[in-house]
């Protein structure tokens, strides 16, 4: 019997209802469109895409703060479901996000913010918490004094450490990282990177990072999908998406990527700026406006995702294989 | 002989006063920028890299006090230049783009109206003159439908066109110089890659200078004609593109370099290097190298006098043990 993947997304769909004035309809726009992924236990998916492509509401599916308008999430291949949908996934699934100046009460101590979610669950009594809080600290890195300070005394790093304490506190399997570098100053951001390097080690932790920085994910990540307009375009091994894109919007987010060698100046995607309207999105493969090779049979005809070398790319004429 | 610099400050200081300390947020900063040249300021936050980009503009809060040995424009002093002039050469001889085009654009105005304002304020000219120049930049920046994009308000547009919207707004008047901190930060890659191409193509178009103030090492190796490298107020390193990515000679700027994955040099899933430590507090007496506390070459000297050593032309390192330059 084959082990079943820690985490699997089941043609996964959330649509919103929205207005575009005050008097117009409501019409639907789905941000998540149908999105399949699976993920082994321990391994990094990296999940990438502009914003605006659906990645954040993909993650908040996973995080239980949305609930999907289809298909399924399985966690060690058991379906989420039921009334209690929420609190199971956030015993298993805790986040950390982008911004640990806004996603920390600046008023409340590091010990309150670290222990919440242990109250919010019931878990363990007041004495065992705080035992727990200290040896968590720990783990990140923090020093045992700043449990009684607050995030408004701390630096960006040690605030983003706080906020990897809360997640981890309640032994979660899955973490979802919702670019938890980006707000970072550089020498910060190496130290934060390595400290989620060490914990997914330590810990066996499955990662969901989402980033728009490629050679972050590529530091990290095992697999890659690339998102775009709510579907998933291209989902891969990572040795293999960074060794040879195959679908096109794929290849021009690498480009995109400024890697610091001045022999190569800035690169001319020749990708239009204009990112699509998701609520009116383009006929066929909603990526062919932008697309430097579109044919007749985009605009017509959507492409199904195909396999691909270790995974799947969703596009008619995918890019050759250099090698 | 090369012509004079179009730009040129030395000995920059900006000092914040603090009840009854002084914050010395800007210490002893020189530099130059010559006409068509980019220079890319890059740093940490609180570096002061901000905060010397406003000075060039006199845009600092009043309580800040501004203080340099030189600092001229085109041959004009702006230390003793009166404030009426001064207006006069913003936003005109020299333009800013700011990070954030949603808090720098104003919601309550349409982009047309916005563009042409500096326009018909420092140009003799008439409001048909200053829209069809508008629509022009706008289509220049890459701005499709430029006419009905002139009676449109800023929320209505996505964050890389507010950014075009706002390079467009600063090349009204031509400016020779061009100040941009930060201009791609809030922007998604795609985008990024586009505005720096957009921003290249116009500099040899038009000859301007730019001046780039970012954190992003990315955007500089791939931009910047010249690099200055700021920490902690000072300026620790500087000197032209090429040679200072491929020998970088002060460990702030090799640890900078060694903190950010680099595909082919860094390998997948080993640790990155990083910058022990935290940025020393800038209040009261500053001495001797900022940098020693986090520093692997520190040594009981660097507490001492640390003087900028010149290598060739156009190399400075503030460093005792600065090395490896070619």
């Amino acid at each position: 019997m084959t082990v079943p993947p820690i985490l699997e997304l089941k043609d996964l769909a959330k649509t919103y209802q929205v207005r575009q004035g005050m008097f117009s309809p409501k019409l639907p726009l789905k941000a998540v469109d149908g999105v399949s992924l699976s993920i082994p236990r321990g391994e990094t998916l990296g999940l990438v895409g502009e914003s605006g492509c659906g990645k954040s509401t993909l993650a908040k599916l996973l995080l239980g703060l949305e609930k999907p308008t289809a298909g399924e999430i399985l966690v060690d291949g058991v379906a989420v479901s039921g009334a209690s949908w929420r609190k199971e996934l956030s015993r298993r699934i805790q986040p950390i996000f982008q911004d640990p100046y806004s996603s920390l009460n600046p008023r409340k101590t590091v010990r309150r913010i670290v222990a919440m979610p242990l109250e919010v669950h019931g878990i363990a009594t007041a004495h065992e918490r705080a035992r727990m809080v200290e040896e968590i600290l720990d783990v990140v890195g923090l020093p045992r004094r700043a449990a009684d300070s607050t995030p408004n005394q701390m630096s960006g790093g040690q605030r983003q450490r706080v906020a990897i304490a809360r997640a981890l506190v309640m032994r979660p399997e899955i973490v979802i990282c919702d670019e938890p570098t980006s707000a970072l100053d550089v020498s910060v951001q190496a130290q934060i990177l390595n400290l989620l390097l060490e914990l997914r080690r330590d810990f066996g932790l499955t990662y969901v990072f989402i980033s728009h920085n490629l050679a972050v994910v590529e530091h990290l990540a095992d697999r890659v999908a690339v998102m775009y307009l709510g579907r998933i375009v291209e989902d891969r091994p990572a040795a293999e998406v960074f060794a040879g894109p195959r679908h096109p919007y794929t290849r021009a987010l690498l480009e995109s990527v400024l890697t610091p060698d001045p022999a190569l100046g800035v690169p001319d995607t020749r990708l239009g700026a204009v990112f699509p309207n998701p609520i009116d999105p383009p006929s066929g493969c909603a990526f062919h406006p932008r697309c430097p090779h579109a044919a007749e049979r985009c605009r017509g005809d959507a492409p199904a995702p195909k396999a691909d070398g270790g995974g799947r790319v969703a596009c008619h004429y995918p890019i050759e294989r250099t090698a | 002989m090369t012509a004079a610099p179009l730009l040129s400050v030395s000995d920059l200081t900006i000092d914040i006063p603090l009840g009854g300390r002084t914050l010395h947020a800007v210490r002893g900063v020189s530099f130059e920028v010559s006409r068509g040249e980019t220079l890319c300021i890059v740093g940490e936050s609180g570096s002061g890299k901000s905060l010397t980009s406003l000075a060039l503009m006199n845009l600092l809060p009043g309580r800040l006090k501004r203080a340099a040995a030189a600092m001229s424009f085109d041959g004009i002093d702006l230390l003793s230049i009166p404030e009426r002039r001064m207006s006069d050469l913003r936003g005109d001889r020299m333009a800013m783009i700011f990070q954030e085009p949603m808090t720098s654009l104003n919601p309550a105005y349409t982009i047309g109206n916005q563009l042409t304002e500096a326009f018909l304020r420092h140009r003799k000219t008439t409001r048909k003159e200053a829209f069809g120049r508008a629509v022009y930049l706008l289509e220049k920046v890459g701005i499709t439908a430029a006419d009905r994009r002139m009676k449109q308000y800023p929320h209505q547009l996505s964050g890389g066109l507010r950014q075009r919207v706002m390079i467009a707004m600063a090349l009204m008047c031509e400016p020779d110089l061009l100040i941009a901190d930060e201009p791609t930060t809030a922007l998604d890659v795609t985008i990024q890659a586009q505005i720096l191409l957009l921003l290249k193509d116009l500099q040899k178009e038009l000859g301007i200078a730019i001046i780039l103030i970012t954190h992003d090492l990315g955007v500089v190796a791939r931009i910047a004609d010249r690099v200055a490298v700021m920490y902690a107020g000072e300026l620790v390193e500087s000197g032209p593109a090429a040679p200072l990515f491929q020998s970088p000679a002060h460990p702030y700027t090799r640890g900078l370099l060694e903190c950010i994955p680099q595909p082919g040099k860094t390998r997948p899933g080993e640790p990155l290097g990083s910058i022990p430590g935290l940025v020393p507090s800038l209040t009261g007496r500053v001495s001797g190298c900022v940098f020693r506390n986090r520093c692997p070459r520190a040594e009981e000297a660097c507490s001492g006098e640390v003087p900028v050593v010149a290598f060739g032309d156009a190399r400075r390192v503030r460093c005792l043990f600065a090395e490896g330059v070619r």
